[in-house]
């Protein structure tokens, strides 16, 4: 198992690293080992990035019956005595996407603050990017190994709230600014079940640090049964509260209202255009890949292999693997849900979430000090774990729905 | 290295409390009491402080300033455009700033900085257990004092800010 874990393509990229790193040189080489693993996650997730925007658009298409982009193909260069006709599955879409950005006449209304009004995408592009630094995308593979991981991820995700604030603020438009407000309601309700969903995580693996909670769930039952935080009662729970609030958190649909771009005059955005609104956009791709990262370092065993046959395929493949299920996961929900009302949107959170997410810690904490229990004790833990989780889903839920007629429609059937 | 990030933290905490003093719009003054608040962060990272420096950021940036930012926005739509200093406030300014000179004047001459728990804490991986364990042992009052605090000033917060037409209303 050790040579596994030491095997060439498990280093390949640590190797890499050292090799660019010897060819500068001394006096510059203490500071380009982290320049380079800067620019390595930049360009990662930048294609990341890019390509989960055409990924969307596609999937997207798919789900509403209808093609997606697959018309932009490769530029036709002069020097090139042919022209390449391929249209390579509409693949350099985010290409010709960023062009048209950049080539955009970038607008700032008179009444501006000008100095916040462009800093606000900027800071909201530097914070989520901040947060990548902590999240292991392979065994060695950590930027920086912190032991806080998870309260530094999750301050560097809190000041996005204040961009958006910034970018309504700034813009002097009423429906910017009450769209800020909105959107600063929906991120600090939501924060709350997010932050409480990853508690449990915390509890049982007693450590904050993303590496070792990787660490800790890197076992298997009879070699096929990974030992992942989903797979346990209040695991699942917490992952599925981790999901919603995650979804709410990157602003997407069902949970959009902050950009509603068909009824809701696209919220802090109106007034942006051109490179400073695809800088918000890009934001907001880099904070759902964050958060989705993250979802996959704590409930779903990080870079670890799902059975122990397949333990020699490098662990950052297995990153990107569930990362990239993870994202798959997000555009089918965007396909599929409709949006909420905002009070619809805030009572999930105050009403449903946060009693269940507190719970949830309870139960967390119960299954840290049954750790000991073996035998038919263990189907006992199980069994009490699980009615933790699914009676007050019940109880609760039956509540809140209580004085609710099933919805129906009346130009459909 | 660290001196030099010392200075550009100290500078950028100085001037952005200036900024937060002189400003005259509310809200540009909220914005460099975060600014300010980073870079106090900042500081209690070249002292070791991380856990100290990343609760900072996440209480005060997450929580604390934008809940000034609303506050700001619902009292006053437009951030407000007027004087910093009225002569009130300029005398009431002058006293604190003497009062916590002459406070620090003192805790400098007479003091001495008592600090087993410094002393015996490590900056490795056992900090946060550390922190934790003097939280929840030696420190359990404190911080259910301070917690306790906290909540009365929340439900104070919701009985002001909510109006009651009559008593009924409270029950």
């Amino acid at each position: 198992m050790s040579a596994a874990a030491d095997s060439f393509l498990e280093r390949a990229p640590l190797e890499l690293r050292d090799w660019a790193v010897q060819l500068l040189p001394a006096p510059l080489q203490w500071i380009s080992h982290h320049l380079i693993t800067i620019v390595a996650v930049l360009a990662v997730f930048g294609l990341f990035f890019a390509f989960t925007t055409v990924a969307e658009r596609k999937l997207l298409g798919r789900l509403q019956n209808r093609l997606g982009p697959n018309r932009a193909g490769l530029p036709k260069f002069s020097i090139l005595p042919w022209h390449i006709r391929h249209k390579l599955f509409g693949l350099s879409q985010p290409f010709a996407d960023a062009v048209k950005a950049l080539t955009k006449e970038d607008i700032v209304p008179a009444a501006a603050d000008k100095v916040l009004h462009f800093l606000a995408p900027v800071v909201v592009v530097g914070f989520s990017l901040m947060t990548f630094a902590v999240l292991p995308f392979g065994r060695n593979l950590i930027p920086v190994e912190l032991d806080a991981a998870l309260l530094y991820f999750f301050a560097a995700g809190s000041a996005s709230e204040l961009a958006i604030f910034m970018a309504g603020w700034s813009s002097r438009n009423k429906y910017s600014l009450l769209a800020a407000m909105r959107a600063l309601a929906q991120l600090i309700s939501y924060e709350l079940p997010l932050i409480l969903s990853v508690v449990p995580v915390v509890l049982v693996a007693s450590t904050l640090s993303t590496s070792a909670i990787v660490q800790a769930q890197g076992a298997w039952t009879f070699g096929v049964l990974p030992h992942w935080f989903v797979f346990t009662p209040w695991g699942f729970a917490g992952f599925i509260i981790f999901l919603i609030s995650a979804l709410a958190e990157s602003n997407r649909s069902p949970f959009d209202l902050p950009e509603a771009e068909s009824e809701l005059v696209a919220g802090h955005l109106t007034e942006y255009s051109g490179f400073k609104y695809a800088l918000f956009f890009m934001a907001e791709y880099f904070g759902l890949t964050a958060l989705s990262g993250l979802g996959v370092t704590v409930f779903l065993g990080g870079w670890q292999a799902p059975c122990e046959l397949l333990y020699w395929v490098p662990s950052y493949l297995w990153f990107m693997g569930k990362l990239i299920l993870m994202i798959m996961l997000f555009i089918w929900v965007r396909g599929t849900l409709l949006r909420l009302r905002i009070d619809q949107l805030t009572r999930l959170s105050w009403q449903f979430l946060v009693p269940l997410a507190l719970l949830n810690v309870g139960n967390a904490a119960f299954w840290a000090l049954t750790a000991q229990w073996s035998g038919p004790l263990q189907l006992v833990r199980w069994a009490v774990s699980a009615a933790i989780v699914i009676v007050p889903f019940l109880v609760i839920g039956r509540s809140l729905s209580a004085g609710y007629a099933p919805r129906t429609y009346r130009y459909a059937p | 290295m660290s001196d030099t990030l010392f200075h550009l933290f100290a500078v950028l905490t100085v001037a952005c409390a200036l900024g937060v003093v002189l400003n005259k719009n509310a809200v540009a003054s909220a914005l460099c009491l975060l600014v300010c608040l980073t870079g106090i962060a900042g500081l209690f990272v070249l002292l070791d402080a991380f856990l100290l420096a990343v609760l900072t950021v996440f209480v005060y940036a997450g929580a604390v300033v934008a809940l000034f930012l609303f506050i700001i926005m619902l009292l006053d739509m437009q951030g407000g455009n007027r004087k910093p200093f009225t002569k009130s406030s300029i005398v009431a300014g002058a006293a604190a700033a003497g009062l916590l000179c002459t406070g620090l004047y003192s805790f400098l001459v007479r003091g001495h900085i008592e600090s087993p728990v410094l002393a015996t804490t490590k900056v490795g991986g056992s900090s946060l257990r550390a922190y934790a364990e003097l939280l929840f042992t030696t420190y359990l009052l404190p911080v259910q004092i301070v917690g306790f605090l906290l909540l009365i000033a929340m439900l104070g917060v919701i009985v002001l800010s909510k109006k009651f037409e009559n008593l009924e209303d409270i029950k």
